[in-house]
Order: structure tokens, then sequence, then C-alpha cells
């Protein structure tokens, strides 16, 4: 097999089986239970907190408080160490919070024989508030009364101010407003488009359980970052990273929510109070929307100016993002957001971008599947569609006069475009859908058709491939053969459901020819044993984990032909590879197999001989960094009078180089695009408007697409090769979400005539749309 | 985990009633997928659970020697949905039972439950209420019969006394059925697993000559505090002829009757919208089904 292939996923049959083992199903019999006391204010100080009846529960075991902990402000986000002072992440969580962030604020913890003894036991806590106002916009929260942390007085956590000539960027103040205010000048004639808070809703709540081996601290968690969270958790404990050790088995979903350091801290230290028991902490799913992670909300204000030829002169954004309680990820996400948005397109004149993350009192924003890019896809997108509606032109041949060629310098990152299918998807796609006939066909449709609208609409990206230069790129593998010609590969890469599992396992067939049947990924993660890696997010693995695998792969292969000739009396030289057999030459006989050297050289005990196990290591730093590109083409139906959208085709297609495995890919494509489907349509978190409190933390009131609402799809990938890939690819595990919901919105802009400019496009703001713009009749 | 404090599991109605008497604040179960809910969101504490879900005689479906059909309350979705006697008689209710969440929720959910429970939104409920169902309530003193309407008396409030009171049977009399066509236009921001936004059954007799309308009932889900009738714009369309005009009037007089409410889940605005435009919907679905034509 190898490179290319549709090799099955390493592990479909113990997923399908049900004996795949995720944190749950590990959970020791012996351990105790925890839970957490949350706020019920949004922002506050807790003045006292009162655990005398929640001791005198039977079976409690262990409470903690924020009045317990260590007072040392440590990281969250699951970003590896940098030692750029411009890119450290913010210390601002403690394991409790004495001050109270937002409406679920962790305040206390109980351990206790069984997690409905601890819930009592956490019901019956009682805790008095000095209540201040909360903020739940970034609006309102600059200059408030209280900031969320006291440290920034604005409430402001960063902000990122540019102007570009000459593909040269000059930091700073930049001159779209010259205003403090966040809200951007008023006087601007701009475009404004919000997105709201989403959640990634993985099918696997966030666990975790701890122990103590000793004086080592063991905690086994569904997290995408072991080593990072190895490191927050030690730095929020206080204790020497060696006294820490991190498992991650397998994993049900994160899509960048299992990329923070959430509750390990809070089962560690309970664990550390009981002598080192076994203690759970299991997130409900109403906790898991709450308390985990949201995708950020964001309202952009864009500026544009064309020229008589349709081509951009001057081009400003300005994008307000909402980062909630914690700092999390900071200013990482808008600042992705605010730079690509001169990427995919740029203007020749003036190019302006601005961008805010604000301190809330709502639950935390940080990565999320696609990282600020769908959010900014769907600004610059819808725009694009509603300049080419104004100037009459043709939506694709509009985006062709001004999106990114081939050869594109990237002012930011510094790199040149090489491998580039973004023109080739448009056209693929366009063919697909048959789009001009379609167009011109739903257009007169429209005409006679005041119930049903029918509309096609489509949308672009283009997205990195891992953080390089702004982040270290690394990642380590290591390989062990045995002496059946068998193989191990431990990878610090984890697999999350994506399958990069299969596609390492891929790699190492292809340069050593063993079948993949033969070769085991040790799919859980242990800190103690498994080389490094930064772990799952930014679509790296593939391009970062891969370069490590394929340089492990091919040290081993080195060594196999050496040992070979050493054995054999030959020169290692012409010797190759083919078939797991050692030939000379391409189509002659074997001299011998891989499995034969693997045994002679471990157990040959000839006095001569210097034994080995065949292993080899590699770590492999990635200097690079290239764009993925892809379009979208949406074709809906309307049901006005309902505000109703139906989504009944997706043609995808993308540009991620070289295809892996063409059957993961696709199922990659289709699960990201029924993830966009939900952005586009339905998803949206809702809080009460006075309290913040999560009003829809439950999969009843948050509304993911299910298997009836998702469309039929079509993927296409056109192959490019890129030449920073280890084997020509680049990223694909976010951009499949990223450009649905503006293809879906132009599809309604299109069919109804409608630009609708907030997402998700739901019946209410769809109804509401509709009646204002007269397409729903008032009754008589 | 949750906080049962005792379960029995009732072998039969007057063995769910005696034990309902001896433990105060006891809760019936059948399905489970509300009063599940309610223990996980510890809405209910300590609870003590009944289980009705193993008593015969509350399940099935038969049409009794009057011709009515009895509907036994621990009759699941699933079981009306496939019921030969319902798709022939009432063919609009299978469809409302499948309506109904998933296929596993479907496959516990009992008809009984969907209706004690008293949430507006109840798929289960437009139709009965459409059909002028009646209900058979076991207690104490015997079986007292009520109205579908009127059961509801408020959000998740019915007219039944927990205490000691059990809902055995749902009956669609024969002359509320019989020569009935309707339909139910339920509306969810998806198309599965869903409660309803809002939810409207028309059931209409058309004249012998098909031209106008002999006999009218609407009611709707999520549009006031409990399932309502529009029994004044079908007073006010018995013998309207089968016209755009009539449509209108329907549309108009529904959205004089309703009275939803502005929440997080749906604006006013929208249900309003929505109330007409189903209303519209599903009389022209049983009008088609009846045989009628809008001329």
């Amino acid at each position: 097999m190898g490179i290319g292939q549709g090799v099955q996923k390493t592990d479909a049959v113990q997923k399908v089986m049900g004996t795949a083992k995720f944190v749950e199903d590990m959970i020791p019999q012996n351990a105790l239970h925890a839970k957490v006391f949350h706020s019920t204010v949004a922002n506050g100080l807790v003045k006292s907190i009162d655990c005398s009846e929640a001791w005198k529960i039977p079976g409690v075991k262990a409470i903690i408080t924020c009045f317990d902990v260590p007072n040392v402000p440590y990281i969250t986000a699951g970003h590896p160490l940098s030692f750029d002072p411009n890119h450290d992440d913010v210390r601002d969580r403690l394991i409790l919070s004495r001050r109270v962030r937002f409406f679920g604020d962790e305040i206390a913890a109980v351990a206790a024989v069984d997690p409905l003894t601890a819930l009592k036991a956490v019901e019956a806590i009682r805790v008095e508030y000095e209540e201040y106002e909360p903020v739940f916009t970034p609006e309102d929260a600059i200059h408030a009364a209280h900031p969320v942390n006291p440290a920034y007085p604005t409430n402001e956590l960063a902000r990122l101010d540019f102007s570009i000539s000459d593909s040269t960027v000059t930091w700073g103040k930049a001159a779209f407003s010259t205003e403090q205010n966040i809200a951007g000048r008023e006087d601007l004639q701009s475009d404004h488009f919000s997105v709201p808070a989403v959640h990634a809703a993985h099918i696997e709540n966030n666990a975790c359980y701890a122990y103590m081996e000793g004086e080592r601290m063991v905690v086994v968690t569904c997290n995408q970052v072991p080593f990072t969270t190895r490191r927050n958790i030690a730095s929020a404990l206080g204790i020497p990273l060696g006294r820490v050790k991190v498992i991650k088995p397998f994993l049900g979903g994160g899509f960048g929510n299992k990329q923070d350091t959430l509750y390990e801290p809070i089962a560690a230290l309970l664990s550390q109070k009981l002598g080192g028991a076994p203690v759970a902490l299991v997130m409900t799913r109403e906790e898991t929307f709450t308390c985990s992670r949201t995708r950020h909300a964001m309202d952009f204000y864009t500026a544009l100016e064309l020229d008589e030829n349709n081509k951009m002169k001057k081009r400003a954004v300005r994008i307000n993002s909402n980062g909630g309680a914690y700092a999390a990820h900071a200013h990482a996400i808008a600042a992705y957001a605010v730079t690509n948005y001169f990427q995919t397109y740029s203007a020749d004149v003036v190019q302006i971008g601005e961008s805010s993350t604000m301190y809330t009192n709502l639950p935390s924003a940080a990565a999320m599947r696609g990282y600020g890019i769908p959010q900014l896809a769907f600004a610059i997108e819808s725009q694009m569609d509603d300049l080419a509606k104004q100037r009459g032109i043709d939506p694709i041949a509009f985006r062709k006069i001004n999106m990114m060629k081939k050869g594109f310098l990237d002012p930011f990152d510094h790199f040149v475009v090489e491998s580039y299918g973004l023109e080739a998807c448009m056209d693929k796609g366009a063919e697909a859908v048959n789009w001009e006939k379609k167009r011109k066909e739903y257009d007169a449709f429209n005409q006679s058709s005041p119930i049903i609208k029918k509309g096609i609409g489509m949308a672009i990206f283009s997205y990195k491939t891992g953080v390089y230069p702004l982040q270290v790129e690394n990642g380590a593998c290591r390989i062990i053969l045995n002496e059946d010609g068998t193989a191990q590969i431990q990878v610090g890469a984890t697999d999350l459901g994506q399958g990069s599992d299969t596609v390492f396992a891929q790699i190492v067939s292809e340069i050593l020819t063993i079948p993949e049947s033969k070769l085991s990924v040790i799919s859980a993660q242990d800190t103690d044993v498994t080389p490094y890696d930064a772990g799952a997010y930014a679509s790296r693995q593939t391009y970062v984990s891969g370069g490590a695998v394929k340089k492990a792969a091919l040290i081993l292969k080195d060594k196999i032909l050496a040992r070979t000739a050493e054995v054999k009396h030959c020169a290692a030289e012409p010797l190759m590879l083919e078939n797991e057999q050692i030939v000379q030459h391409a189509g002659e006989p074997p001299i011998a197999s891989i499995a034969e050297i693997a045994a002679f050289v471990q157990y040959c005990n000839d006095h001569v001989l210097q034994t080995e196990q065949l292993t080899a290591e590699a770590t492999y730093t990635c200097m690079s960094n290239t764009f993925a590109f892809g379009a979208c083409f949406a074709d809906v139906e309307v049901d006005v009078p309902l505000g109703k959208v139906r989504v009944n085709k997706i043609v995808a297609v993308h540009d991620s180089g070289t295809i892996i495995n063409p059957k993961l890919a696709a199922a990659q494509v289709h699960g990201g695009v029924a993830m966009g489907v939900g952005y586009a349509l339905s998803e949206q978190l809702q809080y009460d408007k006075k309290t913040g409190r999560m009003l829809n933390d439950n999969f009843l009131d948050y509304k993911i697409p299910t298997s009836m609402d998702v469309p039929e799809m079509e993927t296409y990938f056109v192959e490019t090769y890129e030449p920073s890939g280890p084997f020509g690819n680049k990223a694909l595990g976010e951009p499949p979400l990223i450009p649905q919901a503006p293809a879906i919105r132009n599809a309604v802009l299109h069919a109804t005539g409608i630009a609708i400019n907030k997402l998700p496009l739901t019946p209410q703001r769809l109804v509401e749309a509709f009646i204002s713009a007269g397409l729903i009749r008032a009754e008589d | 985990m949750y906080d049962i404090r005792k379960t029995y599991s009732a072998s039969s109605v007057s063995e769910a009633l005696r034990l309902l008497l001896e433990n105060d604040g006891a809760t019936i179960i059948s399905g489970g997928t509300d009063v599940m809910i309610r223990l996980k969101e510890r809405k209910l504490k300590q609870a003590v659970l009944i289980s009705i879900a193993n008593i015969t005689e509350l399940k099935g479906i038969a049409v009794r020697e009057n011709g009515d059909i009895a509907i036994g309350a621990g009759t699941t979705f699933d079981e009306i949905y496939r019921s030969e006697i319902i798709r022939e008689c009432v063919p609009a209710l299978a469809f409302a039972a499948n309506q109904v969440g998933s296929p596993q929720i479907r496959h516990v959910a009992t008809i009984g439950g969907n209706i004690c429970n008293g949430a507006v939104s109840a798929d289960g409920v437009p139709v009965l209420l459409a059909y002028d169902s009646c209900l058979e309530i076991a207690g104490v003193s015997g079986i007292r019969t009520q109205t579908l309407s009127g059961f509801h008396t408020g959000p998740g409030k019915v007219n039944l006394d927990q205490s000691s009171e059990l809902l055995t049977t749902i009956v669609i009399p024969r002359a509320e059925y019989e020569g009935y066509f309707a339909a139910y236009y339920k509306f969810g921001q998806r198309n599965a697993m869903e409660i309803a936004t809002l939810g409207c059954a028309v059931c209409l007799r058309l004249s012998a000559d098909k031209k106008s309308i002999d006999e009218l009932r609407i009611a709707v889900s999520v549009a006031a505090p409990t399932p309502l009738r529009c029994r004044k714009t079908e007073a006010r369309l018995r013998g309207a002829p089968l016209t755009n005009q009539t449509i209108a009037a329907l549309r108009k007089g529904v959205l004089s009757e309703v009275q939803p409410r502005d929440s997080w889940r749906a604006s006013r605005q929208l249900r309003l919208q929505l109330a007409k435009e189903l209303s519209e919907r599903a009389f022209r679905q049983a009008l088609e089904t009846a045989g009628g034509e809008i001329v």
C-alpha cells in the first residue's frame, strides 16, 4: 500500500466494535469522582464559601475551594513553549477562581465515592459573592468598571493593527480608525458582518482522571496536546515537569476544544490532597458546553474600494473578537483572521487591518476547527458576492480578478506560494455544479416562484498549514522493528478521529515497503515514553509530524540496508527495499527479507556481530508554511414564508497537495461540510442577556445538523505538489469547514436577493429579513 | 448516576394506583424520556419511580365495538406510527407520531406520557386535539372521562391529580374521525431530533358535494401557554366555500387567536408567521386528502 492509497483506518474495527478504550472506559474501579461547584454570577468576587453541610454528606472525601489553590496563575492554551515575548501565552487561570469571570466559573470541587454523592455535596455548598456588572460584548467591555482581569484595565486583551504596502507590513496603530473605541469609526462607510460563538460539539465530553505513582502525578485525559498539557499541569500544581505524566488514550473528537488544559489540574489537586488516590472528573454535556471552550464570536467592519476594472484598490478590515473570561489563546485567533483577510485577496493601493480581542464575562473562546478563518471567510466571501452583485459581474469572475495567485509572497510569514490549485478548484467546482447554466435556470425559476426560491452560491478560502514561523513546528517519531519484520510506530502526534495514525502507517509503509497490516501505530500517547510532538492543531500533523515519520522511516531504512550489507558482505550502495525484501537491483531475487535481517542482527550470537534492536528515532523541524486552498459550491432551496433553507447539495473541491489517503480525505471533507452546514444555518450559543448563563447547553437546543439535515455532498481534490510537504501534501484537517457558511449564505442571496450578514441563517433571522424586504407579505 | 430512592414496577393499573397512594410524591414513569431528563437536571430528587411500562392493559390500539379508537396510554409513538388502525382511520396521527424526536425516542416514549407531561410543544397533542379526542383517567373512585381540549391548564400543567390518577386511554370517538381528513405540520429548526417551534393540525369534513367546509378544527402548539384550538375561526369558516378568500380568512383567524411569546428559542414574530403559514399548509394538505379543491 503506501501513499495515495485508500487504506482502511487503523482503528476502524476497534471503534466499530466498541473495544477502543476512551478515558471513561479506563477510570479505575476504586476511583473517587469529582464534581465542580460553578458560579451563579458572571462577574464578581467570592466573599466566603461554607462547605460545612457538604462535609456532612457520607462519602465525601475531599473538598477544595478557591481559597485552597496555589495562587500562581498558569497558561491553559495548548501551544508549544515560545521564547518570543510577542507569542507567549497569558497566565490568567487559577485551578479554582475566587475572582469569578463567567457564569459557570469553577469555584470549588468535591471528590466523593460516586458522582451523585459529589454532586449532592456541591449542591450543599453555600457561596457569598460580591457581584459586579457583567459585560458580554466587546463594545460593553471596553473600559467597564470591573474589568474581567484586573491586569487588563480596559478589558482589551490584545490588539494587532497594521498596514501593508508592497508586501511589507508596517505594524502599529493603523489608519483605519483613529478612535480608541473598538467599535470602529461611525463615519466610516463599511459593511458589518457578525458571527456568534459556537461550540465544537465533539461526542466525547471532556474527561480526565488523575492518580499518583509515588511522587509522580499521572493524568489520563482526552487531550489533543498531551505534552503541552503536561507542562500546564506542572505549572498549575507548581511541581517539576518530570513529576507529571500525561496519558492520552483514544479520543472521541476534539476539533480544538481538547487543545486547552481544562479540569486536569482540578483532578490532580484533589488526588494530591487524597494521597494520590485516583480522582475522575468527567464533564457533563452541559459542562462541556459552558466550561470548555467556544469558537470566538467576531464582528467585522470592512471597507473597500474597487477601480473601474473591478480590481480592489483600497481595503480595510476591523475585527472585534469576543475572547470571553480567560485569555486561553489570547489574540492568536483574531490575528490569524485579520492577516488572512489580506492573503486570499489583496488590494493594490491601501491595505489596513485592525483587530482586537476583548475579555468579556462569557465562557472562554479558543481554538476550534479553522482557527478564526471560518469567521473571516464568512465576512470576506459574503462581501465578495455583494460586490459582484453591485457591479453586475459573475462572482467567480470577480474573485479571479482579485484573489491570490501562484507566486504570492505572504507579507506576514514571508513564504512564497508554490503549489497553487485555487483557480483549478473553482473551475472544477463550477463545472461539477454546472454553475452558469444553474445560475440562469434558477434566476428564471425564481421570477415566477414566490414561495420556493432556488439559489447557487460559492466561496473560496486559503488556509495555512501549521503555524511556522509564529511558533516552532516540530514533532518526533520512533519506529521499532520486530524480528518478524513487523514494526511499531510511536508518535507524539495525536489521532482524534481524523486518521493521522493511519496516514503515519502509510508513510512508513511507503518507505519500508512493509504493508500497513504489519505496522502498529501506538495510538495512545504517554509523555514518559512517547516521542515529543506539539499535538493536533493547525492541520499540521501530516505536514509536520508526517515529516518526522518520514525522517525516522528513512533512518530505519538506511539501518536495515547497512546491516544487510554487513551481514551479507556486500556494498550497501545499490541495496534497496522491495516488497519487504532487500534487493540489489529492482526486480532481482532478494538477498534477504527485512524480517531475516531484523532477527539476525538482534539475536546473532557469533561473538563477532554487534547485535542491535533495529529502531529509529527522529525529530523533524518544519521550517516552512504553505496554503491549502479550496472552493465550495452550495445549491439551496429557500422556503420563503418559513424562512427555511434546505441545502440540496454541496460540492467541495480542495487543493491539499498530494492526497495521502483518498478515502480518509473525502471523509474529512464530509465531516467538515456537515459541521459547516451547522455553522451556516443553526448553531449559536445563546446566553441570558442579564446573567450571562448559557441557555442552550444541550443537544436539544444547540442545533447541530442531524443526518436528516446534511446535504448530498460531492468532493473533489485538485492534487498539486507542495515542495515543502513530506510527500507534497498540505493541510486538510480544518479547511473543509471554512467555506460552507459563506457559500450557503451566497446561495441564499442568489435565491432571494437578500444579503444576510449575520450567522447563523436561522428561520427567525430570515423571516425577519424577508418581512422587512417585503418578500413575506403582511396579512391584510 | 441518578438520584433514585426506590423503584416499583406495576403490573396492572390498580396496582399502579395503589402504589401511587402508598408513596407520597412518587412519579409515574413509562418510556422515561421526560422523567430521566428531570432526574438529570436535578429537578427531581430522591425519586420514587413507579414504572407502568409493563402494564399490558395500557398498551395497544383497538377499535371498540362502537367504532371509537382506543389508544392505550402506554403505547409508544413507534407503535402508533406502525398501527394499521391508526394509518387507516387517523393517518395524520401516524404522521405526527413519526415526527417525535428520533427513532430511539419513538421506540420508548409513549403517547400518554407525551400528553401528561404537559409540554406545549408535544407532537402527539395537536392532531388528537383536532380529532376532539377524549381521555380516560383511572382514579380511586373509578374511571373519569374528559376531553383532551381543556386537559392542559398551563405550561407543563395538566388536569390530572398526580398523586392518585393515571391516564389509561386516549379515545378518538368514531363521530369525530369518520368522514374527517386531517394533516399535521410541524416546524422545527432542523429535520429530526427536534421539538416543534410551532405545530399545527387541521381536521376537516367537507360537504357532500365537496364544495364547502362542513366542519373544521384547527389545533396549534407552542402558540399559547397550552396547545389550543382556534374555535372562533373554526366556527366562522363552517360552511365556507373552498376559495382563496377562505384561506386568507383562515390565516387571519388563526393569527387573531394565537398568543405566542418571545423566547430565546424563537421570537413572537417567527411564531406568528409560522402560525398563519402552517395553518394554511395543513389546511391545504387536509383538503387535498379529502378530495377538495380550491376554486
